[in-house]
């Protein structure tokens, strides 16, 4: 994998299928919440599509490892788990990726190196730390990409977090998607250095500050990220400017924001925005933007089919896995003593 | 025959963290000061010179961050043992301890173990104050998910990190800091104990005292100055204090019907209240007498000598608690 990014037409529609991937299938969950299939909190990523596409686009999905927040149904979709057991995961089925038991903030998938769904802000990067220097001791060869919100960034771990990348060099490329509000608090309400990227250049930390939006740009600077860090080079911290066009969850009426700020976000839909660029530049038809929207429908459909159709976990397993038997993510192989 | 071994619980600690880094190169240390230092306590003293900075990892003071990277590590395939200086300090890493290492695997439906050791050093006794000095595996011992184990002899110090290294959970050992300089021998037909049980350390048939850790010398010795009085006590050191091993308090008690529980923890919602309620639940109407509990009192640990002893659970608290259990003599 190069650290160039190639803009052929088929990568474009990659791009835009994935993105649309995450609008559709979280359009899909809102129905079912309505429907009071979803419960609990269900955190949207509507609008920031482009930073997990983009990102996940420059990864390596068969050896990196991603570390996401509890708004991470589009990381989880375009680090490759498969929808259907997310979806049967976000209507609390046996057969969704954690049995039911981690609902929306908790999807995991650990074969594929997808290492969740973390509720507790900021408590996802020393994992994600963790992760990488085990990687990097085992050989692998991996980068871990480490997805947080700015709010993180004002918790001490975050700090602790990354003094430590820096110092022992370990392949973690940072993520930090910026929507400007923790919650209901506004960014400049909360921080002093509100450009996120300098705390990590305090860190001696490569940082860059990327238009969230735009998923070609996230991709780009994802790639030369990705290949500094292959390179041993030690950890790189890109800031994504991104906005969440819904509510922070379920519950949140928005106070704390106007209606005129959210339209002017608008026209920056990262969705909206590459199918237009790709038609004005005659790269995507009207039959292929059908063809790739009926596609993303029928694969919806299955998933909720699959959901639907699955099965709660019997109230006598409640108790397994409290305690393992053996470290199961290992091959035997590797397995201890 | 070999003769018995006789060495200190920390030169136990020691060599137990030595033999791990020769049996696995994906076992490694990390914490403060373990390096060049050679621990707070001098438990690593000299490992970074035999295994190098890749394997005895020093840290800057970040808890929770090491504490997390450890997790991490462990999920990703290697075998940390984390050092955290206190039980004090492991606050400071609670949330990963937590919301990360003792949840991960049932959240995610069994998808990943977090072979994970933790080890930190516990209690009162040699001044430090009301920061340094508090007995906080009871709270631990509230966890699902967590095993927590407290060595209270040499043996234990010496062969417990191997068995909790093997076990795929997360496994927390709390040192008690008296101890360290302890002295015990060690049977050279022993290389191995269990993490599952509770042990029998003194037989006897008049009550049960239940303990742990510093506890255990505590009880020991008033046991000794019982007998004394033609009162046969008999010590059982928890060793394991989650899960709990129930049967083997039960069946003392059955035995001996009055139980004396000595925990360095506070009594409200401690680790002493648990054992009592359990007993309640399953044996109430085979005691003769209340459950009986001698645990620090309900301050912060204070630095002055006299004050601290006051604080922690002393040996003539526990004599005349056993005391108190038994009938009156005949003609006394």
């Amino acid at each position: 994998m190069t650290g160039k990014i190639h803009l052929d037409r088929a990568h474009l529609h990659h791009l835009w299928r994935q993105m649309l991937r995450i609008r559709r299938f979280e359009a899909k969950c809102v129905e079912l919440y309505q429907a009071q299939k979803i419960r609990g909190f269900l955190h949207l990523y509507d609008g920031e599509e482009a930073v997990a596409v983009g990102v996940c686009s420059a990864l390596d999905p068969a050896r990196d490892a991603v570390v996401a927040t509890y708004r991470e149904h589009g990381h989880a979709l375009a680090h490759g788990v498969p929808m259907a057991p997310l979806m049967a995961e976000m209507l609390g089925k046996l057969e969704g990726c954690c049995r039911g038991r981690g609902g929306s903030m908790h999807l995991f998938d650990v074969a594929r190196r997808f290492f969740g769904g973390n509720a507790i802000v900021g408590g996802g990067l020393p994992l994600a730390a963790g992760i990488a220097m085990a990687d990097r001791r085992l050989g692998r060869g991996a980068v871990t990409a480490c997805f947080f919100g700015e709010g993180a960034v004002g918790e001490g771990v975050f700090h602790e977090t990354m003094n430590l990348a820096e110092l022992w060099q370990l392949p973690v490329l940072f993520v930090c998607e910026n929507n400007l509000y923790a919650m209901g608090v506004p960014l400049e309400d909360s921080e002093v250095e509100t450009e996120i990227w300098r705390k990590a250049r305090a860190y001696r930390m490569p940082a860059e500050r990327v238009d969230g939006m735009d998923p070609v740009q996230m991709e780009a600077a994802a790639r030369r990220a990705v290949e500094h860090i292959r390179s041993g080079a030690g950890p790189f911290f890109l800031e994504a400017r991104t906005y969440r066009f819904r509510a922070h969850s379920m519950f949140d009426t928005q106070a704390y924001r106007t209606r005129d700020e959210v339209e002017g976000w608008k026209p920056l839909d990262p969705v909206e925005r590459l199918r237009a660029w790709m038609v004005a530049n005659h790269q995507l038809t009207d039959d292929e933007a059908a063809s790739i929207e009926s596609g993303v429908a029928a694969e919806i459909a299955g998933a909720v089919a699959f959901a639907e159709a699955g099965t709660l976990e019997p109230v006598e397993e409640l108790e397994r896995f409290v305690l393992m038997n053996r470290v199961v993510q290992e091959p035997a192989a590797e397995a201890p003593r | 025959m070999n003769a018995p071994l006789r060495m200190t619980y920390r030169e136990a600690c020691r060599q137990a963290i030595r033999d791990a880094l020769l049996a696995d190169p994906r076992c490694f240390v990390m914490g403060e000061d373990v390096g060049k230092y050679g621990g707070c306590y001098a438990v690593t003293k000299g490992l970074l010179e035999e295994f190098g900075p890749e394997r005895i990892v020093d840290t800057p003071l970040a808890e929770n961050a090491f504490t997390g990277i450890g997790i991490g590590a462990a999920l990703a395939g290697l075998r940390p043992i984390v050092e955290i200086m206190t039980c004090n300090f492991s606050l400071l890493a609670l949330d990963q301890i937590m919301n990360n290492a003792a949840t991960l695997p049932h959240m995610t439906g069994g998808q990943c173990a977090v072979p994970l050791v933790i080890r930190m050093a516990t209690g009162g006794g040699r001044q430090l104050a009301a920061q340094h000095s508090h007995s906080l595996e009871g709270w631990y011992a509230h966890i699902p998910g967590l095993k927590v184990l407290a060595p209270g002899t040499v043996e234990d110090a010496r062969f417990m990190l191997a068995a909790a290294l093997a076990d795929p959970n997360p496994v927390l050992i709390f040192e008690h800091i008296v101890l360290y300089n302890a002295e015990g021998e060690l049977d050279p037909a022993v290389n191995a104990v269990d993490i599952e049980h509770a042990r029998v350390r003194r037989a006897g048939g008049d009550l049960t005292l239940v303990t742990y850790g510093n506890g255990l010398p505590k009880c020991l010795a008033a046991a000794k100055a019982l007998a004394k009085e033609g009162i046969a006590a008999e010590v059982i050191d928890l060793r394991v204090l989650r899960p709990l091993d129930m049967p083997t308090i039960v069946a003392s008690v059955m035995r001996t019907r009055r139980v004396v529980i000595v925990d360095e923890g506070w009594k409200s919602g401690s680790l002493s209240a648990e054992i009592a309620a359990r007993l309640a639940e399953d044996t109430l109407y085979e005691l003769d007498a209340p459950v009986k509990r001698v645990c620090s009192r309900e301050v912060p640990v204070p630095y002055a000598a006299h004050l601290e002893e006051a604080a922690l659970p002393r040996v003539d608290d526990i004599v005349a608690a056993a005391r108190s259990l038994l009938p009156v003599r005949q003609g006394a």
